[in-house]
This record gives C-alpha cells, structure tokens and sequence, in this order.
C-alpha cells in the first residue's frame, strides 16, 4: 500500500514536470470539439442530438494518445525494471500507474467535457449522467490503455497497434457512456446503462492489472 | 545465510547462453563475473535480481527459493543494470529519494548518499543536464541510499574517473564489512579481500565455480 502510493506520487510528480505532453491531450480534445460543428454545420439543433457521442469519440481519441507514453519512457531508462524490483507485486505498480494516468489525462478531460457540451447546447437534463458516464468511463478507459501499452513495449510505431489492440475493447464503454446520457436526455432511466458502465470498470480494475503485469513481465526478460 | 544457485541455464532469443552453471555467495564476500562480451554476464545478474527466469535450475536464498515470491527477494537487493533509472527532467534528489523510499530507505540516508558520491552541489539539477560519469555516480547512490544486504552490479566503473571508482571501492569494502554480499561483472580490476572469480565461458560450456579464496 506505501509503495503503491509512493509510485502514483513520483507519477504524478512526473507528469507535472512534462506538463506538454498532457497539455497536448487536453488540446487535442477542445481542437477536435471545435472542429466536429466546422463539418458538420452549426445547426443548434442537429449538435445538440449530436453532442454525447461527439464527447465520448473525442474524450475515447484523445486517451488512445496519451496510452503510448505510460510504460515507454521507464522501459527506455530501465526505470521499468527498478520498479519491477520493489517489494510490492507488479499488479499493484500497474494499479499506481493507471492511476496517475486517470489522475493527469482522465480528471482534464471530465472537467473540459460539461464546458464543451455547453458550446453544444447539449440539453441541461443531461449534464449529470453526462458527469456520472465520465467518471465510471474515463478510468476503464486508463486501465484498459495499460494492457496495449504493456503489449506494444519494445515496438516501433507502437502507437498505431495500441489503438488497433484497446479499441475494441473500449467501444462498450463509448456505447453505453453515450446511451446513459442520450436516455437521460430524453426522460429515459439511466440506471441499466450507468450499472454496466460500473461493472466494466470493475472487470477492468480486475484484469487489466494481471493482463499489463504479465505483459512486462514479458518485456523486461 | 547463503545466496546461491544450481544448475542454471539461460536461453535468449532460441540461443543457449549458459548452461550447468552453479554459484554461491557468503554474507562479506564478493563474486566476481568476468568474461568477454556476449558471455552472459548481464543474463545471469539478471537471473540473480528476479528479472528473469531460468530454463533449468533454482536460485535460492538460504532457504528461502527467491522464485516463488520475487517481492521478497526484490526487498533483499539493490540492482543496478546498464540503465540508470533516472528521469532527466527531476532533480538528482528527488530521483535518489523516490527510489530509496520505495525502498524502505528515507531522505537522511538520500542526503548521506549523496554526500558520499561526491554529488553535492548537483543535488538539486535535473538529471538531464548531467555528464555520463555524474549520472552514473547518482545511479550508485541508490546502493547506499536504502539498505539492501545483496548488491548486483553490472560493470558499475562504466564513465567513471579514476577517484570515483576509488569511492565505489570504498563504498563496496564497507558493504562487506557489514557484512553485505556483493556480486559484480566486470573486467577491470577490483580491490576486495574475500572474493570468488566466476567466468563466464564460451556457450554451453560447462561451468564449475573456480574457487580461489584469497
């Protein structure tokens, strides 16, 4: 338990000293927001109904991003395998890096999605599932980057094969995030869908952790 | 207490690096690994740490076999390997201090270790602005700013000046006087009392611990 909370402080410490590299990630997702009603028009309306799943694509793109750099730079400078060698099991070390990895990409981006759905015009009935879908979503999201991150270390162009592996297992998230807020939208109950956003969260929370400590077991032999 | 191991073997990448090979260690003495390059060093060690596993064989500590639970073999042992483990844009002493309170060590032993190292002044600049030879003294910091009774060393004298391999020396020499085991590869001469010399042979030759207590 202390170790794990001394590698999300060191992490997050980190990620706080290459502030551009999150910068960027917070900038691509208002770009991409910005860009969506340029193609498509600005009719009120249309962007409204358009608005919770433009949030969820662009919130799934610009974490698929930031995946690249979780385990790269530690498996460059062997921080990996000192990390390896600390008296807490890898899982938990994964945990810790998922973690700050929510911590500095996932708590941005949930802050910028109410701003951008406000620009939208999205329908105020649905901010707070909008809210609740965010907070259940973005961390499956973390956990699951972690498995391709670990999958792809040691690869050329790992980028491309990170967002080919974790996609299709992201997409339930960007399915039900989206219809939670969609049925809340229109009166709809919400529950069902916020249930199994949680219970993906959960079964992510389960197995990415083993799945990702494997993976660099594997990597650093 | 003893650390040794028996009958090992390594594969990397579908070749035989070493086979057969027995080693074991004492608390206040030194294995010395020498052989030319491509001969395993490295593999071993890493063997030794946890980092990998054998294709045959076991390592053991006393009676503890380390494999089962590596968690508690990573407790008993400083690695330091040919990466540095430094993050270029923090500074020498928050690089030292996350990594010796990960484990177990605190910020008194940092400062100690730093001073020892002759890294004082460069304390509080980024690892990224540093020569080789002071990032390489800021990686043997870690050896002393945490305990660990088993050190593994990878060709520590790699970029290090002539006065800072005598401090390494010294810092090694103390280890053992406290009694601390050491095993290290390299081909450079190294000043220990009690030492045993393990050299690494051409692949798949069969090895035996040439013991030359001196």
């Amino acid at each position: 338990m202390r170790v794990s909370i001394l590698i999300l402080q060191r992490e997050v410490r980190l990620a706080f000293n290459q502030l551009g590299d999150n910068a960027m990630i917070v900038l691509f997702f208002i770009l991409a927001a910005i860009l969506f009603p340029l193609g498509v028009g600005p009719e009120p309306k249309f962007l409204a109904d358009l608005a919770p799943g433009i949030l969820w694509v662009i919130a799934l793109l610009a974490s698929l991003l930031s995946f690249e750099k979780l385990f790269a730079s530690d498996f460059e400078d062997g921080s990996l395998e000192q990390l390896a060698l600390t008296s807490a099991p890898l899982e938990i070390v994964v945990l810790a890096k998922a973690a700050a990895h929510w911590l500095t990409t996932g708590i941005p981006i949930m802050i910028l999605t109410p701003l951008i759905a406000v620009f939208y015009q999205m329908p105020l009935s649905g901010f707070h599932i909008l809210l609740v879908s965010m907070v259940l979503g973005t961390p499956t999201m973390s956990l699951i980057g972690t498995v391709g991150a670990a999958l792809t270390l040691g690869s050329k162009r790992g980028n491309v094969l990170i967002s080919l592996l974790v996609v299709p297992l992201i997409i339930p998230v960007l399915i039900f995030g989206t219809a939670a807020i969609e049925a809340a939208i229109n009166d709809y109950p919400t529950t069902q869908h916020l249930m199994l956003l949680a219970a993906f969260f959960l079964i992510a929370l389960v197995f990415s952790p083993i799945a990702t400590a494997s993976a660099l077991r594997h990597a650093l032999e | 207490m003893q650390f040794f191991g028996e009958n090992l073997s390594c594969i990397r990448g579908e070749r035989l690096v070493f086979s057969k090979l027995n080693f074991h260690v004492k608390p206040g003495n030194t294995l010395i690994i020498t052989g030319s390059n491509g001969s395993g060093k490295t593999s071993l060690l890493r063997l030794m740490a946890g980092l990998a596993t054998p294709e045959s064989g076991y390592i053991s500590w006393g009676d503890d076999p380390n494999l089962e639970k590596p968690e508690n073999h990573s407790e008993r042992l400083h690695y330091i390997g040919h990466l540095n483990a430094l993050k270029s844009t923090i500074s020498v002493l928050e690089n030292l201090k996350s990594w010796s309170f990960l484990h177990g060590g605190n910020t008194k032993k940092v400062i100690n270790a730093i001073k020892s190292l002759n890294l004082d002044g460069l304390e509080d600049i980024p690892c990224g602005y540093l020569s080789s030879g002071q990032k390489q003294r800021a990686t043997l910091a870690r050896l002393i700013a945490s305990d660990a009774p088993l050190w593994l060393l990878d060709e520590p004298t790699n970029a290090l000046d002539p006065n800072s391999v005598d401090l390494l020396h010294s810092l090694i020499n103390k280890h053992l006087e406290k009694g601390g085991m050491l095993i290290i590869a390299t081909n450079t001469e190294l000043q220990v009392e009690k030492y045993q010399e393990l050299k690494m042979g051409n692949f798949s030759a069969n090895h035996e611990i040439l013991t030359s207590d001196k």
